[in-house]
């Protein structure tokens, strides 16, 4: 659906898009992450055609975005970051006045709003002005904007930014709903959203793609996988000196708490350390109330590949 | 020409949904119909040969409130699509470069056009009270009225010019007044500098606007200033698109 071949996107003085190259394929959800700046904008900017690229290739379902546009921009419907919509319009009237511009047939053009904001939730606000609705709202509006003339490619930037939790919650089931009929690249700060919604996950950092996987198999090719809480009743520095001779332990920290000792440790992905701290806690004599370990995130992922060049 | 038409008809109503386009109605109507009274009681003071139409279209009150009107009516066409971000939406949309420029162009007039029939009552009404004639011939109200459309739309297509160039409406109200009352003071250039050149006063004598209505509103139609406003707002509306087209080659 989407083939991208070394995307450079070069602004006076800095590169935004450094030769990156990929592919999303038809029906996939692929979650767009990286850190603020890394170049995610730009990206759907020029695969949607809004934007030439300095070098490299982009093409949308077959189409060249810059040298067959008009083509491209048809299978695409794009939402843009901060969603920015004719604030003078009413809600049917924006939809209306974008469908026709995007070329949907005109006796679909009713049946097809209905079904957009039934789909969006818009039924309360459909003949509301777009400048009197909340932040929630209009999201919602540009999401409807984006699909009304039933794209095959669904590019949303940043689809729950500054939504509340239950708006989140209802913005993910619908993409998940939406991934059923259509291909759909989102970029997003929020890591579980990705993790549950999508299928693959293209990490970019400073211009580039550093890791482009399914959410489960970078989870477990991440080095530290998870954190490890222990409390043992000791110094903490003896506990730490003791647990940081173990294989496959690192990144030991100890507070003491009172009598206690509380500890954070990372581990390495593959081996399960659990078992050897409780050994050696017992071996030592000290009184264990806790032994927890949290398996890794995305975030971690996220964090160990956009932050390991900066250290 | 679906896209065409859809685009035509939301930069129209967008006119009508802001409340820039009603005070200006309002205050045109109520400077055009202050020029009007005062070209009436001129021409009672004493016999003159000068018609209603022409005392209407040649007083300085006229002239100002034509030339502070292009700015109002044309600053927001880009600039507050490129503020808003809409412009995004808009250009990712399968529409045309050239489309979305004629369209803001045509919809600038298009206010513009309905901004001036109400001026046509003044005629009418005055006819209808005095029995007596406005103009000479009814080749005067279509010279006047074709300058006027003429002129609007070269002085428009400035205005969208000036609007393509920035996302900031003050800045593009002020470079197209400027750039307005720069080509229309060139007009009154041998009048200011008394001793210019024959050549010099001769060039500028086709930008003059008061001239050409001088002469229009007379009935007198003369080719060469319709030629010289149609090329301009081609010349101008092109160098708007090329501006406009010039954002996909910044990289």
């Amino acid at each position: 659906m989407i083939k991208v071949q070394n995307l450079t996107k070069r602004y006076a003085g800095h590169t935004a898009v450094n030769d990156i190259s990929f592919e999303v394929g038809k029906g996939e959800i692929v979650g767009f992450l990286g850190p603020n700046g890394a170049g995610k904008s730009t990206t759907m900017r020029i695969l949607s055609a809004f934007m030439p690229a300095t070098s490299g290739t982009v093409s949308v379902a077959g189409h060249d975005v810059f040298s067959e546009s008009l083509q491209a921009r048809k299978h695409i419907g794009y939402m843009p970051e901060n969603v920015p919509l004719y604030l003078d319009m009413r809600v049917s009237e924006f939809l209306r006045y974008r469908a026709q511009l995007k070329g949907l047939a005109r006796r679909r053009l009713k049946e097809r709003m209905d079904e957009v904001i039934d789909l969006c939730n818009l039924g309360d606000v459909r003949d509301k002005i777009i400048a009197a609705l909340s932040k929630g709202f209009r999201q919602r509006v540009g999401l409807a904007d984006a699909m009304i003339h039933e794209p095959d490619l669904l590019i949303l930037d940043e689809p729950t930014i500054g939504l509340d939790p239950n708006q989140i919650r209802q913005v993910r089931e619908l993409i998940k709903n939406l991934g059923k009929h259509h291909t759909i690249l989102l970029s997003t700060h929020i890591l579980p959203e990705v993790e549950m919604t999508c299928s693959r996950v293209l990490i970019i950092n400073k211009g580039r793609i550093e890791a482009s996987d399914t959410p489960k198999n970078l989870l477990s090719h991440i080095r530290s996988a998870g954190s490890i809480r222990v409390e043992a009743k000791a110094n903490a520095l003896e506990v730490a000196a003791a647990l940081e001779k173990l294989p496959g332990v690192k990144d030991v920290s100890a507070v003491q708490d009172g009598e206690w000792s509380v500890l954070q440790l990372r581990a390495d992905a593959q081996a399960d350390v659990r078992q050897q701290i409780f050994e050696t806690v017992v071996r030592n004599g000290w009184a264990l109330r806790e032994l927890a370990g949290s398996r890794a995130t995305l975030e971690d992922v996220f964090v160990e590949i956009t932050q390991s060049d900066d250290v | 020409m679906r896209v065409f038409l859809t685009l035509l008809t939301r930069e129209i109503k967008s006119y009508f949904y802001s409340p820039v386009a009603y005070v200006v109605l309002f205050f045109f109507l109520l400077l055009s119909g202050f020029n009007f009274y005062a070209g009436v009681s001129l021409l009672n003071r004493g016999p003159s040969d000068v018609t209603v139409v022409e005392a209407f279209f040649n007083t300085v009150i006229f002239w100002f409130g034509f030339v502070l009107l292009f700015p109002l009516i044309t600053m927001r066409t880009f600039s507050e699509e490129f503020k808003m971000g809409t412009i995004e939406g808009l250009m990712t949309a399968p529409v045309r470069d050239i489309q979305v420029v004629l369209a803001k162009f045509l919809g600038a007039l298009f206010f513009y056009i309905i901004l001036w029939i109400p001026t046509l009552a003044y005629f009418w009404i005055f006819e209808f009270i005095t029995k007596t004639q406005a103009a000479q011939a009814a080749g005067a109200y279509g010279g006047s009225y074709l300058l006027l459309l003429l002129m609007g739309m070269f002085y428009l297509s400035i205005g969208c010019f000036a609007s393509v160039l920035t996302r900031n409406q003050i800045i593009a109200a002020v470079v197209s007044f400027v750039l307005i009352t720069l080509l229309f003071f060139m007009g009154l250039l041998s009048f200011i500098v008394l001793n210019v050149s024959p050549f010099l006063r001769d060039l500028v004598g086709y930008f003059s606007a008061i001239e050409h209505m001088g002469e229009f509103s007379k009935g007198i139609i003369d080719s060469r200033p319709v030629v010289f406003y149609l090329s301009m707002t081609v010349l101008m509306l092109t160098l708007t698109y090329q501006v406009f087209q010039s954002r996909k080659w910044k990289s």
